[in-house]
């Protein structure tokens, strides 16, 4: 089953690192990302750009609506994501506690909808 | 009711878990086997009256279910909608009469359907899933209890557990919850939440005197009966037959726990022979056995500390050092208010009401109204009549149950004071 692993952690943390730490962060997510390739479970990651860069858009009455942000009331905020293939929810979620931002932030786990099943 | 009647209905209630158990981890599909469970037990009760009861209705169940999965797999081929196990498939292709049935049915009476229900008591608890959908899927999956039966033991609308357990069995399926033991490293976290449970159903039976007694005492027989399950399939874990043995040595008090007004009886005030010895007696065995191994964790001491209790001829012969040294142990591994209000109350027996009302003091516990209470018998021992009145007051005003509150009025009455 393919799970999504939303990554949401405090937008502002990252910018209050040392040089090191920054260093030291990314290391464990290349370390992470190499686990789950080997594995051959991985799908899809990204790191996404700070929160500052968002864009919303929506359409009310026909007129496409574009607003800076999206609507935060807290810090936290997505800040990747992970899409992995694996046998079933505990994997997720072993794979998920694994994530560094799970220490400092949170990891939702979403099964993704295999479309494949829904066409018939 | 006729005797076959009696046997069939004994049968629903004991067979159902396990046999359903095995469908679910046969079909991969909860639904799917608790609809062609039902089927089968139609069938049975069609047949079993005019041509006798199988040597083994368990396998009988199975098979035919099994069969009944498959038809209706078949039937619904076109809409493809049921995710089945790769076994299921494997009988899909494989077999394709009915004729077989006769084959199957007597290979099974002799090997029988092996137990899967602990495979479905972990899937039932998985912490995915909502606290109180683990509760209700755990009784109706395992338990064999009725939508109806869980609403009058949570005092809430059928519909509303009917929803729980609908939501529950579709984030079964759709997140992928697996139907499985967990591995090693993932076992001693999943069993804390498979124990949780049932001590919650425990509690919920026993602690509360509100509602419908018979569904409640029910509650408490079944936690019981989860626990015994769990102590026979995972033999090698202390705190499954330290919570066992906890809940069998309350359990044993019931018939002297409550007045015929169904008003509590304080442990000092209840007439020991009325509690049933021979629970006890295997309580303390198994929670022996336990403690042997070594391996200490809060049901077990939680259960020592009732069998010092249950052990004591009179409640004068309360043997209150252990007890309190058991609290002191206790503290350590669950540093909770509650336990620590529980210490207290030994502290009062073995230091003395000033002791124990000092250590009060340092208890985070504002609107507990056994805070309240505690306070008030500690003032009260102490000759310091006015403040306990007013402890026992605000007590009062915090309790819930309608025991409790009779309780603290009665106290209030023996002060020669009133409610407020």
């Amino acid at each position: 089953m393919k799970y999504m692993l939303l990554i949401y952690g405090d937008s502002e943390r990252w910018g209050q690192l040392s040089d090191a730490e920054k260093e030291g962060w990314m290391g464990e997510y290349f370390g992470f990302t190499q686990t789950i390739v080997d594995a051959g479970e991985m799908v899809a990651g990204d790191p996404l750009q700070g929160i500052e860069t968002a864009t919303t858009v929506t359409i009310i009455d026909g007129e496409r609506l574009v607003t800076d942000g999206p609507f935060a009331e807290t810090r936290e905020a997505l800040g990747g994501y992970y899409i992995v293939d694996v046998a079933d929810l505990d994997r997720a979620l072993e794979l998920a506690a694994m994530i560094p931002d799970a220490r400092t932030g949170k990891v939702e786990v979403r099964p993704v909808v295999d479309m494949g099943d829904m066409s018939g | 009711m006729s005797a076959g009647r009696e046997r069939f209905e004994g049968l629903v209630r004991q067979s159902s878990g396990q046999v359903l158990a095995s469908l679910i981890a046969h079909l991969g599909d909860f639904d799917l086997a608790e609809e062609a469970l039902a089927d089968a037990w139609l069938l049975a009760a069609e047949n079993w009256p005019r041509s006798g009861f199988p040597d083994n209705p368990e396998a009988w169940l199975f098979t035919v279910a099994k069969r009944r999965a498959i038809d209706r797999i078949r039937r619904e081929r076109q809409r493809d909608d049921r995710q089945v196990s790769a076994q299921v498939l494997l009988d899909l292709r494989t077999d394709d009469a009915a004729t077989e049935l006769d084959a199957e049915l007597e290979a099974r009476d002799r090997s029988g359907i092996g137990d899967e229900r602990l495979r479905l008591i972990f899937t039932c608890c998985h912490p995915a899933l909502a606290l109180d959908a683990q509760i209700a899927l755990t009784l109706k999956a395992v338990g064999g209890l009725t939508t109806d039966e869980l609403a009058r033991a949570f005092l809430v609308p059928s519909a509303t557990i009917a929803q729980r357990v609908v939501r529950a069995k579709r984030k079964i399926r759709a997140a992928g919850i697996p139907y499985r033991i967990p591995l090693g490293h993932e076992l001693p976290d999943r069993l804390r939440s498979v124990m949780r449970v049932v001590y919650l159903v425990f509690n919920e039976g026993y602690a509360a005197t509100a509602g419908d007694d018979l569904i409640r005492l029910k509650l408490a027989d079944e936690a019981i009966r989860l626990g015994t399950l769990l102590v026979e399939l995972m033999p090698d874990e202390p705190e499954v037959a330290g919570l066992t043995a906890l809940m069998l040595l309350h359990h044993a008090r019931r018939d002297a726990r409550v007045d015929e007004a169904g008003d509590l009886v304080l442990l000092e005030h209840q007439d020991r022979s009325r509690w049933h010895r021979d629970e006890i007696d295997r309580a303390t065995a198994l929670l022996d056995r336990a403690v042997r191994r070594r391996r200490r964790g809060s049901y077990q001491i939680q259960a020592a500390i009732a069998a010092v209790h249950d052990a004591a001829p009179t409640f004068a012969d309360t043997d209150w050092i252990e007890i309190l040294a058991l609290y002191h142990a206790l503290t350590a591994l669950d540093p909770s208010p509650v336990v620590a209000l529980n210490r207290c109350v030994a502290v009062s027996f073995v230091d003395g009401p000033s002791a124990a009302l000092a250590a009060l003091d340092d208890l985070d516990l504002p609107n507990h109204h056994l805070l309240w209470a505690s306070r008030a018998d500690f003032l009260r021992n102490l000759g310091r009549a006015d403040e306990a009145v007013t402890a026992y007051r605000t007590a009062l005003d915090l309790a819930v149950l309608p025991s409790e509150q009779r309780f603290l009025a009665k106290r209030l009455d023996e002060l020669g004071a009133g409610p407020s």
